[in-house]
């Protein structure tokens, strides 16, 4: 426990007089007034540090091809058959792995993982981030992002859905933080992408998150923020349509590798195979 | 008791700075290595760091046109310079292609703080340049680095070439190397610039994917004595935009590794030298990376080969021996399209050479002046001869129904073809068997006086071939 406090303050230390700095400078969109909400309360951290065990205390994994779900292809056309197989989702090195591969299993040409947090761990507003190492290759498409709970019959997008990060294997310098709800969902969703300079996605670790309070989600990768939206956002680009859903319930997290699909496009004669996305950690943090 | 305190004060000042100096004097030793200049630029609005005699062009004796190269200061990406390049046409009788290096004639640089080599260029017309590169300078080309056709657009556009391994680069001259013809504008001469042409640290250029031999895992038979070379050397990057480039690298960029040197061992020329019996795995790595591809190596003692001709050369006209002097033949593997599977030809073996064909249904010796227009030699006058002699070494089991069947074709007025059958009982595995046929014996082959097409075929029937994989030695008419 002591460790982890400590893990805290290093973090906080490190990170936040920064992003108050850039927030600061980067203030000319929407409210010259607006806060940094200090969550400093580390709720949930998994830093997959026992070799070969996913903790089940916090991780459900999503099996099949989506047709069990309703949504064959996981709604997005994706190719990919998910698994709880070890080849799929392993912890190894105090990394979390979940590797695409590419193969034929239950009528799917590929196999991946889908870890998610729902009943498990959830929780509306706070610090959510991730440490990860990306997969490369046409077709790839990885995302850690978080959905709202659906367990009073509430269906998608009115439950919402914050993407954390998503990026696409043809891509390497890319990532993209995006917010879907009633009005701007799917392929009208509001969304950034930020290029890095200089490095790549699935060469170094980086660390993805948002910071999310009553009325604002703020996206950073490592110590640089690279958006806010907030209700006057998605009025804005929704033409008063959109309807801001994120001050009404508890969101949970995904973490996830898929193959093909709608928004990357299918694999290619180059992409390499097995492909595999590396979680240092995943930590939430409240006020 | 303020002499001790300042004695004090003093081993204390002496112990930090010797805790400091420790600390320096450690590092200091480690990097204390002879270093040259880093420059990256190496063309901006003019040669960077580089004479004004920099280029060097392929020699024109070969070809090359040394007229159309120079600078323009009326099209620039940046600044107010570039490279032009003028490609002529094939028949330019100042030369039919263009291509050369870019020459540091210092030192040479230290460019293991690179990732690429990049630069941006446009072209006169959509043209495909077929090489681009650096690591060739006209000396040891020891890390001669080669990206195969880059297709120019007709705006400014940035192309990177990715260095295989920048830590070899601690002392290059071969800034740069280009090679044009107007091979994808149909003859027609066009022109491209370059700009902003230097050694950049990228930190997008990511992961390698080294290859030997093409990536393939190839199992063959050796010979003791002999040389094989590594070919199909490259390494292959993703890069910034998510495309992947793939580049010719020098052997001396890989670390080659022979599972038994008793049998075999590699130079960093990438030879490697057959001395021994049994098997050898040869791999490569390259910057740590474990090259696809490998060479299986079997070998059982020297090349035994064929018996050596008796025959007198004034009465002999070879196709194929190292006894004799051959006559001019166009082909020894005549790739006939579409039905021709053969691969194989010419194979040196020590100091010789023999004929080797793998994958055979029926192949050509060609030497006419009819088949390949482009290729044309004088076919055989045989009517003053008797007999043709080949030796046969079958590189398989040999089984009951083998048969190959050599046909002689006349280019006279008509065509005329004479068989003649070699059943598989008259053939063994791994064994010379030497024939010596009768001209007579080819049934059907009236006219001799324009022999020029020797076919070998395997096949009983369409599509059956019955031996697949044969050496051949001193083909030759008496």
């Amino acid at each position: 426990m002591n460790n982890m406090k400590i893990k805290i303050r290093q973090a906080l230390g490190s990170t936040f007089p920064v992003l108050v700095m850039l927030l600061a400078l980067s203030s000319c969109n929407t409210d010259e007034t607006q806060t940094v909400a200090t969550f400093d309360n580390l709720v949930l951290e998994d830093d997959f540090n026992t070799d070969g065990v996913i903790d089940t205390t916090i991780w459900n994994f999503d099996i099949g091809d989506g047709t069990a779900q309703g949504i064959p292809g996981w709604g997005n056309n994706e190719l990919q058959y998910y698994t709880d197989r070890p080849d799929n989702a392993t912890v190894e090195n105090g990394f979390l792995l979940i590797t695409a591969k590419q193969e034929d299993f239950n009528g799917a040409q590929y196999t991946s993982a889908r870890l998610q947090t729902k009943n498990k761990f959830q929780q509306q507003y706070g610090r959510f981030e991730a440490r990860i190492r990306l997969p490369y290759g046409q077709g790839m498409w990885p995302a850690f992002w978080l959905l709202g709970d659906d367990s009073d019959g509430s269906i998608w997008p009115q439950i919402g859905e914050i993407d954390i990060m998503e990026n696409v294997g043809d891509e390497p310098t890319q990532i993209f933080g995006t917010v879907h709800g009633p009005g701007y969902s799917g392929a009208e969703s509001v969304s950034k992408n930020y290029t890095l300079e200089n490095t790549r996605v699935d060469t170094e670790f980086h660390v993805y998150g948002i910071e999310w309070g009553p009325n604002y989600i703020n996206y950073y990768i490592d110590d640089v923020l690279y958006n806010q939206i907030t209700p006057e956002d998605i009025e804005e680009e929704t033409n008063g349509q959109g309807e801001w859903v994120f001050n009404d319930r508890p969101f949970y997290i995904i973490l996830n590798v898929a193959v093909g699909g709608n928004l990357p496009g299918p694999p290619n004669a180059e992409t390499e195979f097995p492909q595999t996305m590396l979680v240092d950690y995943v930590r939430v943090y409240q006020q | 008791m303020k002499k001790i305190n300042n004695i004090n004060k003093v081993l204390t000042l002496l112990a930090v700075l010797s805790v400091m100096f420790a600390c320096e004097r450690g590092l200091s030793d480690d990097v204390e290595f002879a270093s040259f200049p880093t420059t990256g630029d190496i063309y901006t609005d003019a040669p960077v760091g580089l004479t004004d005699e920099f280029f060097v062009s392929f020699d024109p004796a070969g070809g090359a046109n040394t007229e159309g190269f120079g600078t323009d200061d009326n099209i620039a990406f940046e600044g107010t310079s570039s490279i032009r390049i003028d490609v002529p046409a094939p028949n330019d009788p100042n030369g039919g292609f263009i291509g050369g290096i870019f020459l540091d004639r210092g030192t040479g640089r230290d460019l293991s703080g690179y990732d690429a080599l990049t630069f941006w260029a446009r072209a006169s017309t959509t043209a495909t340049v077929g090489l681009f590169g650096f690591g060739t300078d006209f000396q040891e080309n020891k890390y001669s680095v080669g990206k195969l056709d880059t297709q120019l657009s007709t705006d400014w556009r940035k192309y990177t070439i990715p260095i295989p391994d920048a830590s070899k680069l601690i002392q290059e001259k071969g800034m740069f190397i280009f090679s044009a013809g107007t091979n994808s504008t149909n003859g027609f001469g066009f022109t491209f610039w370059i700009d902003e042409l230097r050694f950049e640290n990228l930190g997008t250029v990511a992961q390698p994917r080294p290859q030997i031999f093409s990536g393939q895992d190839i199992v063959q038979q050796a010979f003791t004595d002999t040389t094989i070379e590594i070919t199909g050397l490259t390494q292959t990057f993703n890069i910034e935009d998510g495309s992947n480039v793939t580049v010719e690298a020098a052997p001396s960029y890989f670390d080659f590794e022979s599972s038994n040197i008793d049998v075999a061992f590699v130079n960093e020329l990438g030879q490697i030298s057959v001395i021994g019996e049994g098997t050898a795995i040869i791999t490569a790595q390259l910057n740590g990376v474990l090259a696809e591809g490998s060479l299986e190596i079997t070998t059982t003692g020297p090349f035994q080969f064929a018996p050596v001709p008796t025959q007198d050369p004034a009465s002999v006209v070879s196709l194929f021996s190292d006894a004799y002097v051959d006559i001019p033949v166009s082909r020894y593997n005549s790739f006939f399209e579409p039905f021709q599977n053969t691969l194989g030809g010419v194979l040196p073996v020590a100091n010789q050479s023999i004929i080797s064909y793998t994958n055979l249904n029926f192949v050509g010796i060609v030497f006419n002046d009819v088949i390949f227009p482009a290729e044309a030699v004088p076919p055989v006058n045989a009517t003053g001869l008797t007999t043709l002699h080949i030796d046969i070494n079958v590189q398989e089991a040999v089984q009951s129904g083998d048969r190959l069947l050599l046909q002689l074709t006349n280019y006279g007025a008509t065509e005329t073809v004479g068989s003649y059958l070699i059943n598989g009982s008259e053939l063994a595995q791994d064994t010379w068997a030497s024939f010596d046929i009768p001209l007579s014996s080819f049934s059907g082959l009236s006219d001799r006086s324009r022999i020029g097409l020797l076919l070998f075929n395997s096949e009983d029937g369409p599509d059956n071939p019955t031996i697949s994989n044969l050496f051949l030695d001193n083909i030759y008419f008496y």
